[in-house]
């Protein structure tokens, strides 16, 4: 183990002035296609260890991988959708090591012939200005199994009693993005880093390629961070010219919070070790979500040979120009064009429609407008008690509705009996804690807990006139021409009416009857 | 029809099939004529590592049922076969000569065993070989090397020596192979019998344990041409299980066997593969092959394939670099050996795989494993592999320009006839020399056959000549070899292996 003390790390605005961050990202996305990258073992997470697999995700002697075209399809999406250039021919490659939860002791990956390569994924920072990250190249290989150290403190391999592995994940497509240098963020370097995870992630979701969950591993992120002395602006010509600084790759970074975070937290230890005159060390390092502080894992020297070469099992991969175009026609709109497009149709301001990002309920508001409700009562509801609920649970609000089974089309419906005069807005809130509660739809929780607005004129009028009659002073204020004191009736009115009236129909009454 | 032989271990596959066919005999008559034979002669051959005496009956009462129940059935239902051991058997132990899998059970079958299984082929057993297909002598089989038929104390050629011998011993009519650069055409020769190594792709390679991928093709062997013929369409095919697999029908290999058919037919004598280091007997043999040849109307030609002569410096780097990756996978993690390192007290999975991997394996796999894992080093990847690489792409356009100009290739199918157990095991050059003549068809991905040209007249025993056709041209393989076979058993009066010592049967083997 290396050593239990935290490293010294230098206050970050500190570091900013003396050195200038470049960073690099490595994201390998698991694809949620039915079966694996080279049989048809299904995929599903969270199923009985050892249950998903067979001869060729085990790596069997006389096994042989065949390519899912699926997969291949989504690789080529995924450029697309980064702006990248799709290789005409390229091969699969063998990157050979031992490991146990490596069934082949070799990966199926690509090399020096990626399917994608040379895009771009322009990402918005939260001033409203643009980053662009250029995209090195996205390649497809096959995820490991995954082991289990069983005894020992850590849960790592050292000091662990005996280890168990599962080989359900093992064959499970993977992409993984590869960014060139992200040079001239300067100290927006975090912020830049957790944008372009986002931003890719709203991507891939978008083009339904991936669960891109990050606490189940489908998404993760290794960041990879170097500091070199700062002479200048970022953007200044002088400072990009500056040779870039030794790395460190930080691994298991697997929250948008935690990209951030570990970023920063690399930038201000290499910061320290820099400016005491020390050199940094090439090496793999292992974030700590729970102490926000990276340590080292293993030292990687350029010397570490994979030896790779052509995957001789497979044939090349040659997507024809008409099928790339093809694909090029499924690719959804760009998320960013995307919600400045929705945020017109919708008319919501900036700020609400930041509110609506953050949420995560872009998706369902899209549904429930198409659903008929008007775009501010969906936002309204969505971002009410739903919302909240979800926070309070600590899940998104898209898998917390799904939980429990409220629909775009419940929130549309819900919207349409205000609208058509059955609900007011306090009814409306109960029906909705009854849809939340499963007690149905909102018609039928209205129906069930007789939740209704009284059609009847003549009972509101009755009300209306008792009302007047109990209270002489304010009837007098309002015939003075004090309109504002019709509130006080009203609310009389609706608690004789027990809550089931029109609120602006009593006001009318009121008003016509005293003017 | 011919009439079979009364000992059913001298007939041929093709009139076992026909005599089947007419129920005259029995699948289990059969089968069990050859398990006694196992039982009577593999003590002194030892061809076998497993018989599955068990099994191979019971497919063979199966395949009598299904005859008498009135299915139609494949050409050769009911013949029993022999199968190398470096393809998965379900249920049946699968070693591939080595240590390392010494135990393993695999749990399904290669896509050539699903394909005998279904055209009714009972499975006698598991044949010996090289270690991972190591080698040109079953020497390097952990469990021991088979022998020569011809001569007790010879090599019977290898890898696959155990399916060579199985035939020249009569132990089985058929059986299969695996060919990475001559190990179905090189034991054919030594034994005076017949191998065939598909075009690449033409046989699948799932559940084929992969020494090297490129190269590996799986292929049919028996005595004679026609029989070679009918388990080649029987092994051969599209497989989805395989990229590599070619989707196209089988060539007509057994149609062109029949009509034995070479007249106006062109044939290339490779200038470049028997000179120097060729037996004279061997020479001599091919010489009359060609004459022959002639005789019945092809045409004979000259050509000079000048690459060549870096064959063999290309595939002992193609082959290691690759075998060292595919053998990375027997790691004691998932099956097969697992040995614990001495002296440690709670050993590390690294621990395991180094012990395991040390006892498990052979000196000659070794040997290839640290040659490959250096040649695919980065610094001397362009060097080695790479450059090998380029020596395959010059071989192939070799093999292109001399098919412009004739149909078919010829030349001796190893150097000499086999040589002693033990002679050349300490000098591994000599023994990668066998493959000299083999190896380019691997390297191009041509198919190739391997027949018995005679007897060599310094030590009677036996040689080979190989044929070489274009790719997916497999059915010219047939056509010479098939013409040649004919002119070949009126020249010596019988077929070669009738003169091969008998072995004594029962009493020899009590006595083993
Ligand atoms: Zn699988």
């Amino acid at each position: 183990m290396s050593t239990a003390t935290a490293d010294a790390v230098m206050d970050y605005d500190e570091a900013m002035g003396k050195f200038d961050p470049v960073m690099g990202l490595e994201v390998h996305v698991e694809l949620h296609t039915a079966t694996k990258m080279f049989c048809g073992c299904p995929t599903e997470f969270g199923a009985e260890p050892n249950s998903q697999v067979c001869p060729v995700c085990l790596g069997l002697p006389g096994a042989l991988p065949v390519v899912n075209e699926k997969a291949v399809e989504s690789a080529i999406r995924i450029g697309l959708a980064l702006n990248c250039e799709i290789a005409e021919w390229c091969r699969f490659a063998r990157k050979n090591y031992f490991y146990p939860d490596m069934p082949k002791n070799f990966q199926t990956s690509q090399y020096d012939e990626p399917i994608a390569f040379e895009g771009y994924l322009d990402v918005e920072l939260e001033d409203g200005s643009t980053y662009r990250v250029e995209i090195e190249r996205a390649h497809m290989e096959e995820d490991t199994g995954k082991s289990l150290h069983i005894g020992g403190a850590t849960g790592r391999i050292h000091g662990a009693d005996h280890s168990l592995v599962d080989y359900n994940r093992a064959g499970i497509p993977l992409i993984e993005i590869v960014t060139k240098p992200m040079v001239g963020a300067g100290e927006r370097a975090p912020e830049v880093a957790k944008a372009y995870v986002s931003a890719l992630r709203d991507l891939l979701r978008a083009l339904d390629v991936s669960d891109v969950k990050m606490e189940q591993g489908s998404m993760r992120c290794d960041a990879n961070v170097s500091l070199r002395p700062r002479v200048g602006a970022p953007l200044d010509e002088a400072q990009l010219a500056v040779p870039l600084g030794t790395r460190t790759e930080t691994k298991n970074v697997n929250s948008l919070r935690s990209v951030e975070r570990a970023v920063r937290y690399e930038i201000s230890r290499h910061a320290a070790i820099l400016d005491g005159g020390g050199s940094i060390l090439q090496e793999t390092r292992h974030w700590h979500e729970d102490t926000g502080i990276t340590t080292s894992g293993r030292v990687k020297s350029d010397a570490e040979d994979y030896r790779y070469f052509p995957e001789p099992d497979l044939v090349p991969v040659a997507p024809t120009r008409e099928t790339v175009e093809a694909l090029r026609g499924t690719l959804p709109e760009p998320p960013g064009l995307r919600r400045k497009r929705l945020q017109s149709d919708w008319g919501y301001s900036d700020l609400e429609m930041r509110d609506v990002v953050n949420a995560g309920a872009v998706e369902l508001i899209e549904e429930t407008v198409a659903a008929g409700a008007s775009a501010a009562a969906a936002r309204k509801w969505w971002l009410g008690e739903p919302s909240r609920r979800a926070n309070a649970e600590g899940q998104d609000i898209v898998s917390y509705a799904a939980g429990l089974g409220l629909t775009p089309a419940h929130i549309a419906e819900l919207d349409g009996l205000v609208a058509a005069g059955r609900l007011n807005d306090s009814m409306a809130r109960q029906v909705l804690d009854g849809v939340l509660a499963g007690e149905g739809t909102p018609t039928a929780v209205a129906d069930a807990r007789g939740l209704e607005l009284v059609q009847d004129d003549g009972a509101l009028e009755a009300a209306v006139d008792k009302v007047i009659d109990a209270n002489p002073d304010v009837a007098a204020k309002i015939r003075d021409g004090k309109v504002t004191a019709a509130g006080a009736l009203i609310g009389q009115v609706m608690k004789e009416m027990k809550g089931q009236a029109d609120a602006g129909k009593a006001r009318e009454l009121i008003l016509a009857k005293l003017q | 029809m011919t009439d079979l032989p009364t000992d059913l271990t001298r007939a041929t596959a093709a009139d076992l099939a026909d005599a089947l066919a007419s129920k005259t005999i029995s699948s289990v008559e059969v089968t069990q004529a050859h398990l006694d034979r196992i039982a009577a002669v593999d003590g002194q051959v030892h061809s076998y590592l497993h018989v599955d005496t068990e099994g191979a009956l019971a497919q063979a009462q199966a395949v009598d049922e299904r005859r008498h129940s009135g299915e139609s059935l494949g050409a050769l239902a009911g013949v029993p076969i022999a199968v190398k051991d470096v393809m998965t058997t379900r249920g049946v132990p699968t070693t591939c000569g080595s240590r390392i899998l010494e135990g393993w059970i695999p749990p399904y079958d290669a896509t050539v065993v699903t394909k005998l299984r279904e055209a009714g082929l009972p499975i006698l057993g598991k044949t010996n070989m090289d270690e991972f297909a190591m080698g040109s002598s079953t020497e390097h089989s952990a469990y021991g090397p088979s022998h020569n038929p011809w001569d007790l104390d010879r090599i019977p050629g290898g890898s696959g020596g155990g399916s060579s011998s199985v035939l020249a011993s009569f132990q089985a009519p058929l059986a299969t192979g695996t060919d990475t650069g001559g190990s179905i055409r090189q034991p054919a020769a030594v034994t005076a019998t017949v191998g065939t190594k598909p075009t690449y792709g033409g046989v699948s390679r799932y559940g084929l344990v992969a020494l090297a991928s490129s190269l590996d093709q799986a292929g049919p062997c028996g005595r004679t041409v026609l029989d070679t013929a009918l388990l080649h369409a029987v092994m051969g095919g599209h497989d989805p299980m395989d990229s590599t697999s070619i989707d196209a029908p089988v060539p007509p290999v057994v149609e062109a066997a029949r009509a034995a058919d070479v007249r106006g037919m062109r044939i290339g004598v490779v200038k470049e593969l028997g000179g120097e280091g060729y037996q004279p007997g061997v020479r001599a043999r091919f010489d009359e092959s060609v004459a022959l040849l002639e005789e019945l109307g092809a045409e004979v030609v000259e050509v000079s394939c000048p690459n060549f002569e870096y064959a063999l410096a290309a595939y002992y780097l193609i082959l290691p670099s690759e075998a060292s990756s595919n053998l990375a996978k027997f790691d004691a993690m998932r099956y097969g050996l697992r040995v614990l390192p001495e002296g440690v007290d709670a050993p590390s999975a690294e621990q395991v795989m180094a012990a395991t991997r040390d006892a498990g394996f052979g000196a000659e796999v070794k040997r290839r494993i640290i040659l490959g894992t250096y040649a695919l080093s980065s610094g001397y990847y362009d060097a080695y592999y790479g450059s090998a690489q380029k020596v395959r792409a010059l071989i192939a356009q070799d093999f292109d320009a001399a098919y412009s100009t004739v149909d078919v290739l010829v030349s001796p199918t190893a150097p000499t006839t086999a040589f002693k157990l033990g002679d050349k095991l300490e000098d591994p050059m000599a023994m990668y020399l066998n493959d000299i003549a083999t190896i380019p068809a691997n390297l191009a991905g041509v198919p190739g056959m391997s027949i018995p040209s005679g007897l060599a007249d310094e030590d009677g025993l036996p040689a080979g000549i190989q044929i070489l056709a274009p790719a997916m041209k497999d059915e010219r393989l047939y056509s010479v070899g098939a013409a040649l076979e004919k002119a070949l058993v009126d020249r010596w009066g019988g077929p070669i292996l009738d003169r091969a010592p008998s072995l004594g049967g029962a009493a020899a083997a009590k006595g083993a």
